[in-house]
């Protein structure tokens, strides 16, 4: 073996090459955080005083009573399923044209536009936003929340489809078109086969985010679970309220387990 | 059946792919393709079935000038031309026999496919042409779970299932070992002598180009420098299709054309990559 006379020297370059533009920027967060930390004002004899409080609250919620309002808590919890299930299912086949159109690869640009701009407007707004804003416009009950979830599936799934359009193969979809399909032809054979596993596999996830919403929305008015929740904090029923939170963390919990076995099945 | 007449494609970049490209090919020919990466190769087949808008120049398929065809009289005339690609582009979740009946699309109605209550005659097809390349047994396996040269034979159910009368085939065994590569060439060239089809194949490998098809044709930049048979590419003639290299090596092993076992020399850009691991 041969040695070179000198060896070279490597470092791996770094990835903003300026020195004082990279240092200036690590002591720029630095400097803010600790602002930011001194502003918040925290009033310590007041967080003893509450440590106490909320120790006897959070006792209040032992034992957690089951019995005494059952028949409340299996209506809320009833009320809270159909508007997941509806208000999924409606959202999905909404979001289908909408995704769509929002694929750069498939649509064009002022139909890109038009659908990436109702994405956008309707993943602005959290659902508890538009809970409130359909309560005042279609007043109390579970069709004000059924529709805010709708709007809010929209957004999240039509985002999501759009993406993972965007990513599909296109030689695969090359193919399809060259054997002379028809567009929906295409769409069925060449598109829908490479994004299907992934959007089952978020439809279900929906499901689980839209039944944790409709707790949500049922405390600004729109039905529910959540409706059933505030009224047992109204009446200082903390065992109640217990109750209920523990069967949502039930139902979230078995949603959560069986949504992860589906998606493994339809990979 | 198929007429090139000053075929021009730029590209938005301004590129110059083919420059006035007139070339005929015959009914039952099978014409090799050939030049270096970047020649317009694919471009060339892609601007036949208008996967890619030629900008300028016509293309006739019989009597049929394709060039001005609007979409439904494209998707009429493209199930005349199947197509044959390099990594074999069989939409991966579905099942063998549903690649190969997509390949039907262009005659079946869309709630016919959609259900995928194709034609017997078509299935009776189906299975026909998968007896033929060895893979009847795998209908229902999904397209993913077959190894290279299996998935290339669907590809070619695919595009022979269409009854075209012209193949464009898009660098077929780029993706496969050396072996392979043999078997699927003859596959293609028996298949087009049978059914007397037209077909251009893209290939980058010089000796698979000179031991199966009767015409070459060299591209180099968007030109063509070279048409004719196999046996006269000479050293000179590569070295205006590729450049300057040694190539006696390349061309000395057409002699013993039809000595199969004899491992062809592998280019450097040849891929050289073995089957795809069955996932």
């Amino acid at each position: 073996m041969n040695q070179p006379a000198i060896s070279r020297r490597w470092q791996r370059p770094p990835f903003i090459t300026n020195p004082t533009l990279r240092w200036g920027l690590w002591v720029g967060v630095a400097i803010y955080l600790a602002l930011a930390l001194g502003t918040m004002e925290v009033d310590w004899t007041r967080v003893t005083e509450g440590a106490s409080r909320g120790k006897r609250f959070i006792m209040a919620f032992f034992p957690p009573d089951f019995l005494s309002r059952w028949d409340s808590i299996e209506e809320g919890i009833l009320e809270s399923l159909w508007m997941t299930v509806t208000s999924t299912v409606v959202g999905i086949l909404l979001s289908i044209p909408v995704g769509l159109g929002a694929a750069r690869n498939l649509s064009y640009r002022p139909v890109y536009l038009f659908c990436r701009g109702i994405l956008a407007v309707s993943r602005t707004f959290p659902e508890i936003i538009l809970a409130i804003f359909f309560v005042k416009l279609f007043g109390f009950g579970p069709f004000a929340g059924f529709l805010a979830l709708s709007v809010g599936t929209i957004g999240f799934y039509g985002k999501l489809l759009a993406e993972d359009i965007e990513d599909m193969d296109p030689v695969q979809a090359e193919a399809i078109k060259s054997v002379g399909a028809s567009w929906l032809q295409w769409l069925n054979y060449a598109v829908q086969p490479q994004v299907m596993p992934r959007m089952i596999g978020l439809g279900i996830y929906r499901l689980d985010i839209n039944f944790r919403e409709s707790a949500v929305v049922g405390i600004v008015g729109g039905g529910g679970i959540g409706a059933t929740l505030l009224t047992s904090f109204d009446r200082y029923e903390f065992d109640s309220a217990a109750a209920i939170l523990l069967v949502i963390i039930g139902i979230v919990m078995v949603m959560e387990y069986s949504s992860g076995y589906i998606r493994r099945w339809v990979q | 059946m198929l007429r090139l007449e000053n075929l021009e494609k730029r590209y938005q970049t301004g590129d110059l792919a083919l420059k006035s490209i007139s070339i005929e090919i015959p009914r039952g020919q099978v014409m090799a393709l050939i030049g270096p990466s970047g020649a317009g190769k694919s471009t060339l087949i892609r601007c036949v079935n208008r996967l890619v808008e030629p900008t300028s120049g016509k293309v006739y398929l019989g009597d049929l000038e394709l060039t001005h065809l609007g979409s439904s009289q494209l998707r009429r005339a493209r199930r005349r031309m199947g197509m044959i690609f390099q990594e074999y582009a069989l939409v991966e979740r579905l099942s063998v026999m549903e690649n190969v009946l997509s390949g039907r699309l262009g005659y079946v109605g869309f709630w016919r496919s959609f259900l995928r209550k194709f034609p017997q005659s078509d299935i009776d097809e189906a299975f026909n042409l998968l007896e033929r390349v060895g893979l009847d047994h795998m209908a229902n396996k999904r397209a993913d779970e077959l190894s290279g040269g299996q998935r290339q034979r669907v590809g070619i159910c695919r595009a022979l299932i269409q009854n075209p009368d012209l193949l464009l085939v898009d660098e077929p065994t780029a993706s496969l070992d050396p072996k392979t590569s043999r078997q699927i060439m003859r596959l293609i060239c028996e298949l087009c002598d049978e059914r007397q089809l037209a077909a251009i194949i893209n290939i980058h490998d010089v000796l698979l180009a000179q031991m199966f098809a009767r015409r070459v044709v060299g591209l180099q930049l968007g030109k063509i420098v070279y048409d004719g048979p196999p046996e006269d590419l000479t050293s000179e003639v590569l070295t205006d299709i590729y450049g300057e290299e040694d190539w006696e090596a390349t061309i000395e092993p057409v002699k013993d054309e039809d000595e199969d076992e004899v491992i062809p020399d592998i280019e450097p850009d040849s891929n050289v990559s073995t089957l795809k691991p069955v996932s």
